[in-house]
C-alpha cells in the first residue's frame, strides 16, 4: 500500500543561493571569453578594441556588483541532505 | 611653479599622512573603528596595486603599446569578479590560520616548514627590490620634472639624494606605523587608513588630469573616442601572446605580490568585505585606466618627441600652465609610490623577521624563549628588516641608475612573484600537494625566471655575457636565456613566463606525486583544502597534551601579545567556566593560542616556540613514531604480563604438585622414622635376646654356635643398613669420590647379574641381553654403576610376579649418551607410585617381601646424578621398566 504522498520539500532559498554562487563562478569565465574575442577580429584599428574592452570591463563589474549583495550573506544553517 | 613650494606642500602632505595614520591607530586602540572597518576602506587599501607604475608608467606604456597596458588591470579584474573561486578561500584561510604573509601561508600549508618560508621570502625580496627601486625612481623623476627649470643651487635635487630622502622618510613612516606594536593579526590600522586616503588622492589626481586633458585639450569625450578609433600606431597592434599572457600574469600577481597579499588577506577585518571589493576594486581600476589612453594620445600629439612618456601626467599640465593641477598630479604620483613602498616594506619585513631573523635568533639563543623580552626582539628584527628592504631598493636604484623603462621593471617583478602561484593554488585546492613538490616547483620556477628574465634585464654582458645570449651556456644552444629549447620566436617576457611557470608547475606536480608528506603536512593540507568544512577543522593539528604550566604559557604569550594575552587567557578561562586568568590547557585553547602567536611570529616560529615550551608536546613525526612505539611497548608489556600470568599459573601448579609431594614426603618421613626405628630395632631385639640367652651360660655348644651365628647375621644386617644410610647421605651431599676409568658395559652387566643372582636364588629368572650392543666402553665409575645395575636387577628378581620372570636389558647409544633399559614382564608400578619409588624407604609391597631397607632406588638415583646421568621409571612397557641414562664419557668436571 502506498504511503500518502508527502509534499515535496524544495529548499528554494538554498537552491537560489547555490545557483547564485554558480553565476558568480561564471562571471570571470564570461569576462575571459569576451576579452579573448578581439584577438580573432579582422585586423583593423585599435580604436574599436579599446571601446569593446572597456565595455566588457564595465559589464563584468556590473555583473559582479549585481551578484555581490546576495553572496555576501552568511550561510543559513545547513539542512541535511540539501545537496545540489 | 616654485620648487620650494613643491617641497613644502610635499612635506605638508607627508605630515598629513602621519596624522591620518596616527588618528587611525588611536581609533583602533580605542576600539572605535567605525568607518575604519568599512568595506570601502578595505577596497581603497587594495588600490596599492596601482603604484607609481600605474600612475606614471601606464601612460608611458599606453603611449608605447596602446591597449596592451590594460592587461595589467584586466587580470586583477577577472580575479576579483571571480572571487568565489580563489580569493574567498584565500581570505578565509588567511583569517582562520592567522596568516601573516604569503611566505607564512605557504610555510604553514606545507607542514609549517620554515625552509619554504625562507624560500618564498627570498623570492619576494629579489622580485620586490627592483619594484621598490622603481618607486624611488619615479619620485625622483617627478621631482626632477619640477626642478628642470631651476637654477643650480642648494635647492636643486640631486637625484640620488632625493631618493635617499624619500627612502629615509618612508623608513621612518613604516617603522612608526608598521612596528608600533605586535598585533596578533598583524594588522596595521594606521597604515591601512593612510593608504586608503592616498588611494583617493591618486584617483582624484589622475581623474583631474584626465578630465583636463579630455575636456580642456582634446575637446570632449566624443572627440577622444574618434581619435582613438582613428589611431593606427605600429606598436598599438594587439599581440595575442602578450595579451593573454599578460592578463594571466597580472591575475597571478594580484594574488601573489606580497603587498597585495598583505592588504587582501592579512589586513582583512571581515570576510564579507570581499564581496564589496569584488566589484568596487575593478571599478577603481577601471576609473584609473579610463583616462590613461586619452592622456597618452594627447601627450603624443602635443608634447615634443623627446618627452619621457612616463612623465606625461606631470609634464602635460605643466606645459599648459596648470601648476596646481601638476601639483595635484605630483601628489598623486607621490602617494602611489609611497603607499606601495610602505605596504611592500611591511610585508617583506614581516616575512624577513618571521622566517629568517627570528628563527635564526632563536636557534642561536634557544634560551631566549624563556628569558629575554621577545616583543622587543621581534620589533627590533622587524625594524631592521624594514631598513634592510628599503636599503636594498635604494641600492638597486643607485646601481641600476634608474635607466630601464618603468613598465619593464614592474613586469619582471610580477613574473618573479608569480612563481609562488602553483604552490599557493595547489596548496589550497589539492590535498596531494606536498612540501617536496612546493620546494622543487619554487626553485625551478625561480631559477628559470632568473635565467630567462631577471638576469637578462640588466642587459647583455652585464651579468650574462652576450656570448651566452647568442649560443647558450657552455655552447648548449637549447639553454639560451631568451630561447629555451629553441623557442626563439616567443616574446622574451612571454617566453620567460611560459617556461618558468610550466617548469615550475611540472616540478611541483612531479615532486608532489612522488613524495610522501609527513603527518603535520597532511593535517595542514586537509585544513587548508577543506577550509570551509567545519568538521575538518575539528581534527586540526593541535596540542594534545602538554607539560607546560599555564603560568609559563601566559608569561610567553604576554611577552609577544602584551595586554591582549591577558584578555585572551581570561576570556578562555571564562569560556571554560573557570575564574581568574588561567584556563585549562585544552587542545582547542592551545591551538587558538598558537594561531594568535602565529599572527605575530608566523606559523613555523610560533609552532617551534610552543614546542620548546612544551618540551615537544606537539604532534611531530617523531612524536607520532614515539606514540606508535609507546603503543607497541604497551602491547609488549601486556603480552609479557600475559606470559607472566601463564608462568605464574604454571608455577602455582608446580607448587601445588610440590606441596602434594611434600605432604607425601612428610608422611613418608614419619614412616621413615618409624621404619628406621623398626629396621634398627628388629635386629637389635634379636641380638639382645640371643646375647641374653648366651649370658645364662648353661647351653650346649652347637646351640651357642647357632645363636652366635644369628647374632652375627643380625649385626651384619645392621651394619648394611647403616652403610646404606651413610652411602646415601654421602651421595646426596655430592661429597662422593668418583673413581673414573674405562669400563666395558657388557662386563659391568655380567658382574651385576652375577651379584644379583644372590637375591632370591630360588626363583626361575631369565635375563635377555643383546651382547653385540653391549660392546661399549664407558668412561665412568664402574663400581658405582654396577651398584645401580645390581639394584635394578635385584628389584626385578624381588618384585617381578610373572612366571617365568623375564628381564630384558636393552641398550641404545646415541649422541654421546647411553641408555640402558631394564624391562621386566611383571605388573609394573602404578602411576601414582611411580613418583614415590625413588624416595627413601619407599616400599610398595609389604616389608617381609622386600627384605631391604627401601633405600636402593634412592641410592641409585643419587649415584646416577653423580655420574652425570639419570635413572627414571619408564612407563608404558607393560612390566616395570627403568631407564638408566648416562654419558659415554664422563668428564671430571661434571662429577
Amino acid at each position: 500500500m502506498r504511503r500518502p504522498r508527502q509534499p515535496l520539500f524544495l529548499a528554494r532559498a538554498t537552491y537560489r543561493r547555490r545557483r547564485l554562487r554558480d553565476a558568480a563562478r561564471l562571471v570571470p569565465v564570461v569576462g575571459a571569453f569576451l576579452l579573448v574575442l578581439p584577438l580573432f577580429w579582422a585586423q583593423g584599428g585599435a580604436g574599436p578594441v579599446v571601446v569593446f574592452v572597456f565595455l566588457v570591463w564595465a559589464l563584468v563589474i556590473g555583473l559582479a556588483a549585481l551578484l555581490a549583495p546576495g553572496l555576501e550573506q552568511p550561510d543559513p544553517p545547513q539542512n541535511p541532505g540539501g545537496d545540489d | 611653479m616654485p620648487f620650494d613650494i613643491l617641497v613644502l606642500s610635499c612635506f605638508v602632505y607627508v605630515i598629513f599622512l602621519f596624522a591620518i595614520a596616527f588618528f587611525g591607530e588611536r581609533r583602533a586602540e580605542l576600539g572605535g573603528m567605525g568607518f575604519l572597518r568599512s568595506p570601502t576602506v578595505y577596497t581603497l587599501s587594495l588600490s596599492i596595486y596601482c603604484t607609481a607604475w600605474t600612475f606614471y608608467g601606464a601612460v608611458g606604456y599606453g603611449a608605447r603599446s596602446g591597449i596592451e597596458f590594460m592587461t595589467i588591470y584586466l587580470g586583477p579584474t577577472l580575479v576579483f569578479v571571480g572571487w568565489w573561486w580563489v580569493l574567498r578561500k584565500l581570505v578565509h584561510i588567511g583569517r582562520q590560520q592567522r596568516v601573516t604573509s604569503i611566505a607564512d601561508l605557504i610555510s604553514s600549508r606545507y607542514g609549517k616548514s620554515n625552509g619554504l618560508g625562507v624560500l618564498v621570502t627570498l623570492i619576494a625580496v629579489v622580485a620586490a627590490t627592483p619594484y621598490i627601486a622603481l618607486q624611488l625612481q619615479s619620485v625622483t623623476l617627478s621631482f626632477a620634472v619640477f626642478a628642470s627649470d631651476q637654477p643650480v643651487g642648494w635647492a636643486t635635487p640631486i637625484r640620488a639624494s632625493t631618493a635617499l630622502w624619500v627612502a629615509g622618510g618612508l623608513a621612518l613612516f613604516t617603522i612608526l606605523f608598521g612596528t608600533r606594536r605586535l598585533d596578533a593579526k598583524e594588522q596595521h590600522h594606521g597604515i591601512v587608513i593612510a593608504i586608503a586616503v592616498e588611494a583617493v588622492v591618486k584617483l582624484v589626481a589622475l581623474v583631474a588630469v584626465g578630465s583636463f586633458v579630455v575636456w580642456g585639450l582634446a575637446g570632449g569625450p566624443g572627440a577622444v573616442i574618434d581619435r582613438i578609433e582613428a589611431v593606427n600606431l605600429p606598436g598599438w597592434q594587439l599581440q595575442p601572446g602578450r595579451w593573454v599572457g599578460l592578463i594571466a600574469l597580472s591575475a597571478a600577481a594580484v594574488i601573489c605580490l606580497p603587498r597585495m597579499f598583505q592588504v587582501l588577506v592579512v589586513e582583512n577585518i571581515d570576510e564579507r568585505h570581499l564581496a564589496r571589493a569584488s566589484w568596487a576594486f575593478p571599478l577603481y581600476l577601471f576609473a584609473m585606466c579610463l583616462f590613461i589612453l586619452p592622456i597618452a594620445m594627447v601627450g603624443l600629439e602635443r608634447m615634443p618627441a623627446d618627452t619621457n612618456p612616463d612623465m606625461m601626467v606631470l609634464t602635460l599640465p605643466l606645459a599648459h600652465g596648470q601648476g596646481a593641477l601638476a601639483m595635484l598630479a605630483f601628489l598623486g604620483g607621490f602617494s602611489s609610490a609611497t603607499s606601495m613602498v610602505i605596504v611592500e616594506t611591511v610585508a617583506l619585513a614581516t616575512m624577513l623577521s618571521n622566517h629568517v631573523v627570528m628563527p635564526l635568533w632563536l636557534r642561536l639563543r634557544p634560551e631566549a624563549t624563556q628569558s629575554a623580552d621577545l616583543r622587543g626582539g621581534i620589533l627590533l628584527a622587524r625594524r631592521l628588516s624594514i631598513i634592510g628592504v628599503l636599503g636594498l631598493g635604494l641600492g638597486y636604484y643607485r646601481v641600476s641608475g634608474g635607466s630601464a623603462a618603468l613598465a619593464a621593471m614592474g613586469l619582471i617583478a610580477f613574473a618573479g612573484m608569480a612563481q609562488v602561484l602553483p604552490a599557493l593554488l595547489g596548496g589550497i585546492f589539492w590535498r596531494g600537494a606536498s612540501r617536496v613538490g612546493a620546494i622543487l616547483g619554487l626553485i625551478t620556477g625561480f631559477a628559470t625566471w632568473a635565467w630567462t628574465l631577471f638576469l637578462p634585464s640588466f642587459g647583455q654582458d652585464a651579468v650574462i655575457p652576450a656570448q651566452v645570449f647568442a649560443h647558450g651556456p657552455f655552447g648548449l644552444s637549447w639553454l639560451r636565456p631568451e630561447a629555451l629549447f629553441g623557442t626563439a620566436a616567443m616574446d622574451p617576457l612571454i617566453h620567460s613566463i611560459f617556461w618558468s611557470l610550466t617548469l615550475n608547475a611540472a616540478a611541483f606536480f612531479a615532486g608532489s606525486i612522488l613524495s610522501f608528506p609527513d603527518p603535520v603536512e597532511r593535517i595542514q593540507g586537509a585544513a587548508f583544502v577543506n577550509a570551509f568544512d567545519a568538521e575538518a577543522q575539528g581534527g586540526r593539528l593541535g596540542w594534545t597534551h602538554g607539560q607546560a604550566e599555564p603560568e609559563a604559557l601566559l608569561n610567553l604569550a604576554q611577552r609577544i601579545l602584551g595586554e591582549e594575552a591577558l584578555t585572551f587567557f581570561e576570556a578562555e578561562a571564562r569560556a571554560q567556566g573557570k575564574e581568574g586568568y588561567l584556563p585549562d590547557m585544552t587542545p582547542a585553547f592551545l591551538t587558538e593560542l598558537e594561531r594568535r602567536l602565529a599572527g605575530s611570529l608566523g606559523a613555523a616560529t610560533a609552532h617551534a616556540m610552543i614546542s620548546q615550551l612544551f618540551g615537544r608536546a606537539t604532534v611531530t613525526v617523531e612524536d607520532l613514531m614515539a606514540v606508535a612505539s609507546e603503543a607497541a611497548q604497551i602491547a609488549e608489556y601486556s603480552a609479557r604480563l600475559e606470559a607472566n600470568q601463564t608462568e605464574l599459573t604454571r608455577t602455582a601448579r608446580q607448587l601445588r604438585e610440590v606441596n602434594e609431594k611434600l605432604t607425601q614426603l612428610s608422611v613418608q618421613k614419619d614412616a621413615f622414622l618409624s621404619q628406621i626405628s623398626h629396621e634398627l630395632r628388629t635386629p637389635m631385639t634379636s641380638i639382645r635376646a640371643f646375647s641374653e640367652i648366651l649370658t645364662e651360660g648353661d647351653l650346649p655348644a652347637p646351640q651357642v654356635a647357632d645363636y652366635g651365628r644369628i647374632i652375627h647375621e643380625e649385626a651384619k644386617r645392621l651394619t648394611r643398613l647403616l652403610d646404606d644410610l651413610l652411602d646415601l647421605s654421602v651421595l646426596e651431599n655430592g661429597a662422593v669420590q668418583l673413581n673414573l676409568g674405562l669400563a666395558h658395559l657388557g662386563e659391568l652387566l655380567d658382574r651385576a647379574a652375577a651379584v644379583a643372582s644372590q637375591t632370591r636364588p630360588d626363583r626361575a629368572f631369565r635375563i635377555e641381553r643383546d651382547v653385540t650392543v653391549e660392546e661399549i666402553y664407558l668412561r665412568t665409575d664402574a663400581d658405582r654403576l654396577v651398584q645401580v645395575f645390581i639394584n635394578l636387577i635385584s628389584n626385578a628378581r624381588k618384585y617381578c610376579e610373572a612366571d617365568p620372570a623375564l628381564l630384558r636389558i636393552a641398550i641404545r647409544h646415541r649422541a654421546g649418551r647411553v641408555t640402558v633399559d631394564f624391562i621386566d614382564n611383571g605388573r609394573g608400578i602404578s602411576k601414582e607410585n611411580q613418583a614415590l619409588i625413588f624416595e627413601k624407604f619407599a616400599r610398595l609391597t609389604d616389608q617381609t617381601k622386600a627384605g631391604g631397607a627401601g633405600l636402593g632406588l634412592a641410592i641409585c638415583r643419587e649415584i646416577m646424578a653423580n655420574l652425570g646421568g639419570t635413572v627414571a621409571y619408564l612407563p608404558g612397557q607393560r612390566g616395570a621398566a627403568f631407564r638408566v641414562t648416562l654419558p659415554l664419557r664422563l668428564e671430571r668436571s661434571a662429577a
